[in-house]
């Protein structure tokens, strides 16, 4: 399949309807949707009728955008005005909001067309898309294994050609997890660079929008039609995105790149050897082309998994207080109280996992363990970030593996804590705030694709683009 | 840290968090949570006094909006979504007890 | 038997009078019909996020300034529990880090009543119980209103300084008037904009403990307040004195039954969970911002009240105009030279401080310095302020279009003169000393000019042609 930008330069000079593109992409997802499920919702009459308004524009003369025609999925936890938005949850099945997100609107202004939601974790919790209520999203490259999460349908419906380019939200691997798991490009932009509003909250401190592309080049486009400043997030970054797109040209000659050792079998364990290895790999490619390659430690990184999993529990704990039964979502019995009719809507409507991180962040947060817990664990976030600042004092950006593993087997990370590990090296970006990207290199056990993460500095976003794109080279 | 999570802990924060276990649920849950607090104990080891929190990864300061009243134009969409509305209000079972 | 002291401390919560929400762009106002004023963001649909209202910050720091407190860097956190009324099952409000601290008010007796903090929050919308009852005890649902969910609040909470049932009342006449004249809220109870809850409890007199208190909710005017305190109070002692000992609980008074009920109790300490909420940033004003709000603020009710005494005027009537809201009005009127307490009696008495409509201070003053110089009888003059809120214009056309002429002296005598050899025999008994035949001739002069004249000066001319 042609990728985003091929699309949208055809498109925009003529030479390829939009129509064509989406048709493609709608065949495409009907030939493999039974097989993958990487969707909870197709809107192809919506997606056509849209296409049509894109090919009238360039008809007339006009310049649809830089995403002209193309087709685009968006995980199901981005608030579409009429459309389904369910956060794979069955609390909000079938709920319509009656607003789109900031990003929605971004996307329809650059002439991309969405033609579906695509399925998750229930809630965006999870890593492995095994926790949607609608059932598990497989992976494009073997069906009897999981594409990672939470935003798995995202990551696989660009894995199999469905669409050139989706959206998944990452709050502590979600984009870059799945996109290492199917063999995409994946990117979690600097916390701030992309608007949140409409994004339903897991934790808001942590959250962000970002892309699921082929290449690079599409991930960089991608970034800049939906970054920016927005009013409506008060913790957006008053300041232009950064331009991304130039850097994809610099090569690595001079590049200061810093390998992170705890993820590169020293203090973290449990890392696939063939992780390391391609991960090392990519490390000499990037010297092979000029860069200055070093490893650094960074010893606070090996506790964000601990301080993630009280922040970002506390902060889900209160943001998913809201689904009650009262005002939208499905009113689950009447019960005889409104506090009975609440129990037993949210009982029956959330699922296992949800509710153990509810329980954990309200834990978190209760009296008498507030300091232990939350409060300490901000404080840890404050160390990781002041690490992270003294290590980008030498190095333009840092290398590791984006997942311990390559994709693997339904069920075979029953156990909470197992499935948290894996989140080891994508989580220290998210405290931090910082943005981080996972390219495709080479493959691991099975022939599975093995994901790098590149990790950049705030609104680095150009220097890890520079690097990933010599990765995609070098590949 | 903490010592290890007991039943009636994790009952009394499903209470707070307004969810129903079931007795199987609190025997696979409490050793469940159990492990991660216990995970989340070894950042004991580190050294966080004089670090201030942090709340947000980039710091901002001030951020407002104008005092300014902007329509919503969808407003009979957001009721229509009530799981009950009687005369454009939401309809909720008889509350007990009072507001805080 | 031993003493009893009341120990008092208030929590007020104030709408600010914003033209939209805190958080949200709807509009702010009271009544509507059900569910218009509301926006994604107040209704707290999935994805939303609050934005600060700049406005409301601004209002919160003119009433920190109005209290005296201190104005901080504050942030807003979460304080969680679950009820129908609150769209996000949370509510924004401040905790450890407020906006406003450590101010004090002083009541008209001298009494100092310290703040502790006057913090903003959002409102929470209202739930209708229907049933038999109307009551939420028996109801057979509720429905849910949210107009008013995430209206600006400010909480505004004493210390337990206040010692009795007149106190409180005062300290919230005081309160409201410095949150009128400020322009942050209308102070109009009856509405709700002006809410207050009582924490009350007693001690033996001249102790400094502190016993349990139990706060009492759901009172709506400044008599009830009045009324459930000393209701509160009384039950203390008495059980005391029995032997028993209250529980700390939340109580309701019942206006009618002219008694406070237990609520929810709290026999289990609420868990609120407060975090700093991660969707806002820190509120950091500036001292430049902070001296531009002082700067803009109008003369306050306590320093006017202060000014008028020392130029003569009644307190008790000044503490009344205050109350009412119309101290700016009295202010301008006395500056381009109105008496003062004439002034503040029609302000008192005669302004209906909610239809002001087009009196303006200058209005006022003309009035007042024509019924000085005679030219208006009070009851005349009270005709004439009433026109001017109604339609507005000069006090001398409105006296002159209502043939309010000011009665010539010697037309006046003129017709006593008449009156008197009308009436020879009650002129000799009143010249004799039958000081209440004044009445009759009073009235009738009143008669023959059709209470055009004014009472003073034919009270005058009586004097002067007995004593002749
Ligand atoms: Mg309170
Ligand atoms: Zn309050």
């Amino acid at each position: 399949m042609r990728t985003a930008l091929e699309i949208a330069n055809l498109v925009r000079s003529g030479e390829l309807s939009a129509t064509e593109a989406v048709e493609e992409s709608l065949a495409s997802i009907e030939a493999q949707e039974p097989q993958i499920h990487a969707f909870n919702t197709v809107v192809a009459d919506r997606a056509l009728d849209r296409a049509r308004a894109v090919d009238q524009a360039v008809a007339a003369g006009s310049d649809p955008g830089p995403l002209a025609g193309v087709p685009i999925a968006l995980k199901d936890n981005m608030c579409t005005s009429g459309i389904p938005t369910t956060c794979s949850s069955k609390i909000l099945d079938g709920w319509k909001p009656p607003y789109d997100a900031t990003i929605v609107e971004k996307l329809a202004g650059a002439g991309a067309v969405l033609v579906g939601k695509t399925n998750l974790d229930e809630f965006a919790m999870g890593s492995s898309t095994e926790n949607s209520a609608f059932g598990p999203t497989r992976n494009p490259l073997n069906p009897s294994l999981v594409p990672g999460g939470s935003s798995g349908g995202s990551a696989a419906a660009v894995a199999a050609n469905m669409v050139p380019l989706s959206f998944g939200s990452d709050t502590g691997g979600s984009i870059r997890q799945p996109a290492a798991l199917c063999g995409t490009v994946g990117l979690k932009p600097t916390y701030g660079a992309v608007s949140r509003y409409g994004l339903v909250a897991f934790a808001s401190s942590l959250d962000q929008i970002g892309p699921f592309t082929n290449t690079v080049a599409d991930a960089a486009v991608a970034f800049e039609t939906i970054g920016g400043h927005d009013p409506r997030d008060t913790t957006s970054i008053p300041q232009p995105v950064p331009n991304v797109t130039e850097a994809l040209e610099r090569g690595a000659d001079g590049l200061r790149v810093g390998v992170i050792a705890e993820m590169m079998g020293g203090a973290i364990e449990g890392f696939e050897p063939e992780v390391l290895a391609r991960t090392r790999e990519a490390a000499d490619a990037l010297a092979a082309a000029g860069a200055e390659v070093e490893e650094v430690s960074l010893e606070s990184t090996i506790y964000g998994l601990s301080a993630y999993y009280l922040i970002a529990p506390a902060e889900a704990s209160s943001n998913l207080a809201r689904y009650d039964g009262v005002r939208y979502g499905n009113r689950v019995a009447q019960g005889t109280s409104t506090a009975d009719m609440m129990v037993a809507t949210r009982t029956a409507g959330f699922g296992a996992e949800v509710k153990r991180r509810i329980m954990l962040g309200t834990y978190a947060l209760s009296a008498g363990y507030y300091d232990a817990f939350y409060g300490k664990a901000q404080r840890v976030r404050t160390l990781i970030i002041d690490d992270f600042n003294a290590a980008y004092e030498k190095f333009d950006v840092l290398l590791s593996p984006t997942s311990p593993c390559v994709a693997f087997p339904f069920g075979a990370k029953a156990d909470p804590l197992t499935m948290y590990l894996n989140d080891v090296c994508t989580i220290p970006s998210n405290l931090a705030g910082h943005p981080a990207i996972s390219v495709p290199f080479r493959t691991g056990a099975n022939d599975l694709p093995v994901g790098v993460q590149v990790l950049g500095p705030m609104l680095g976003e150009a220097a890890i683009f520079q690097a990933a794109a010599v990765l995609e080279t070098a590949a | 840290m903490a010592e290890a999570l007991s039943r009636e802990e994790v009952a009394r924060v499903a209470e707070l968090a307004m969810l129903r276990l079931t007795d199987e649920e609190l025997e696979t849950f409490t050793p469940q949570l159990a492990a991660v607090l216990e995970h989340a104990e070894d950042v004991e080891a580190l050294d966080v006094h004089g670090l201030e929190p942090t709340q947000h990864p980039y710091p901002l300061v001030n951020v407002f909006r104008a005092d300014v009243v902007e329509g919503f134009d969808n407003r009979d969409a957001a009721l229509a979504m009530g799981p009950e509305v009687e005369d454009d209000l939401f309809r909720v079972p008889p509350a007990h007890g009072e507001e805080p | 038997m031993s003493t009893w002291e009341t120990v008092i401390g208030l929590e007020v919560h104030a709408e600010l009078a914003t033209e939209s929400k805190m958080f949200s762009p709807a509009r702010n106002e009271f009544g509507g019909e059900p569910n218009t004023n509301v926006h994604p963001v107040c209704l707290g649909l999935p994805g939303t996020l609050p934005v600060v209202n700049e406005k409301a910050i601004e209002l919160a720091i003119r009433v920190g300034l109005a209290l005296n407190c201190s104005i901080n860097r504050c942030v807003f956190a979460r304080k969680n529990y679950f009820y129908p009324d609150m769209p996000k099952d949370y509510q924004i409000s401040q905790y450890d880090q407020p906006l406003n601290t450590d101010g004090f008010v002083d009541l008209p007796n001298g009494t100092r009543i310290r703040i502790e903090r006057a913090h903003l929050e959002e409102d929470t919308g209202k739930s209708t119980h229907i049933g038999t009852s109307g009551r939420i005890a028996g109801a057979d649902y509720s429905l849910v209103d949210y107009n008013r969910a995430g209206v600006p609040l400010l909480e505004i909470v004493s210390h337990p300084d206040l010692r009795s049932a007149d106190d409180a009342r005062a300290y919230v006449q005081e309160l409201r008037a410095a949150l009128v004249a400020v322009g942050a809220s209308d102070g109009k109870m009856e509405e709700g904009s002006l809410r207050v809850d009582a924490n009350v409890s007693v001690r033996p007199a001249g102790s400094d403990e502190l016993r349990t208190r139990c706060e009492i909710k759901n009172v709506n005017s400044l008599r009830s307040l009045g009324r459930a305190i000393a209701y509160e109070a009384k039950r203390h002692i008495q059980l005391y004195e029995n032997g028993e000992r209250p529980i700390q609980e939340t109580r309701h008074w019942d206006e009618e039954a002219g008694r406070t009920q237990p609520g929810r109790s709290k026999e289990e300490a609420e868990d609120y969970r407060y975090f700093d909420d991660p969707d806002l940033v820190a509120v950091d004003p500036s001292a430049e911002w902070i001296e531009e709000i002082r700067a803009a603020l109008p003369t306050l009710p306590a320093e006017l009240r202060a000014e008028w005494i020392t130029a003569g005027a009644d307190p008790e009537l000044a503490g009344t105009v205050i109350s009412r809201g119309l101290g700016p009005l009295v202010a301008e009127a006395t500056a381009v030279g109105a008496d003062i307490n004439k002034t503040l009696n029609h302000a008192a008495n005669t302004i209906d401080p909610e239809e002001l409509g087009q009196l303006t201070p200058d209005g006022l003053a003309e009035t007042v310095k024509m019924e000085l110089d005679g030219q208006l009888t009070s009851t005349q003059a009270k005709t004439v302020l009433q026109d001017l809120m109604e339609l507005g214009g000069s006090a001398a056309e409105i006296a002159t279009s209502r043939g309010f002429e000011a009665m010539d002296r010697g037309e006046l005598e003129a017709m006593l003169d008449q009156v008197i050899a009308d009436n020879p025999d009650e002129w000799t008994r009143f010249c004799e000393g039958e000081a209440k035949l004044q009445g009759f001739f009073t009235g009738q002069l009143m008669k023959a000019t059709r209470g055009q004249a004014d009472g003073k000066v034919i009270n005058q001319l009586l004097q002067a042609k007995k004593n002749a």
